[in-house]
């Protein structure tokens, strides 16, 4: 049984761009090593905390969207945790709605790209 | 003078109120899922210390009441809305 998932992580702001980036390929090889199929991801970027976490006022803000069996969850988990660099992450499995919300999210973005 | 007396004047005009039925926005718009990833769309649930209001004021049904708070609470996880401030708005 495949199920929809969705995970957002907060990496510490003081990581360099390729930092970054490796930290992203690492969870997303975590993920795609482990079974799961990468639907969607999405960077937001660099944003502002509600309040700091760590000591810290910023983050990096990334998304990924994927299909995966429920035992990935902990172990991505747990990589999480051990990961410093990681200073928050949610995933949250997708209901049917919310599927159809992110689908008709990204589609309407592609129109407006193709605009 | 005699005209004047019979007349009631109030200090202040009686105002008569009617009431505007609250409804739920969810069901109105036919909405089924609250996303956690908005927190422009979520400030409308929380008043300025970032409580989130009572369905009492806001009118959303119980259904979806539920499904605000979670997303609300998902938020604030992520930083996303803060656990207490002031001047949200």
């Amino acid at each position: 049984m495949m199920n929809y998932y969705e995970t957002v992580f907060i990496t510490t702001p003081v990581l360099s761009d390729t930092q970054m980036k490796e930290t992203v390929e690492k969870f997303k090889g975590i993920l795609a090593n482990n079974g799961a199929e990468l639907v969607h991801e999405e960077n937001w970027g660099l944003k502002k905390l509600a309040y700091p976490i760590q000591k810290k006022s910023t983050g990096f803000y990334y998304l990924v969207e994927f299909k995966a069996k429920g035992e990935l969850i902990n172990k991505l988990e747990t990589e999480y945790r051990r990961d410093e660099r990681i200073i928050r992450f949610l995933t949250f499995k997708m209901d049917k709605y919310a599927v159809e919300y992110s689908e008709k999210k990204k589609t309407k973005k592609e129109t407006k790209a193709e605009e | 003078m005699s005209q004047n007396q019979s007349e009631i004047r109030y200090l202040t005009p009686p105002t008569v109120e009617v009431k505007k039925k609250k409804y739920c926005r969810f069901k109105k718009n036919k909405i089924r899922y609250i996303d956690y990833k908005d927190p422009e769309f979520l400030k409308k649930f929380v008043n300025e210390q970032g409580k989130i209001l009572p369905r009492r004021l806001t009118g959303t049904s119980l259904k979806y009441q539920r499904k605000v708070a979670k997303a609300i609470k998902r938020a604030r996880h992520l930083a996303l809305l803060p656990y207490v401030t002031d001047m949200l708005k």
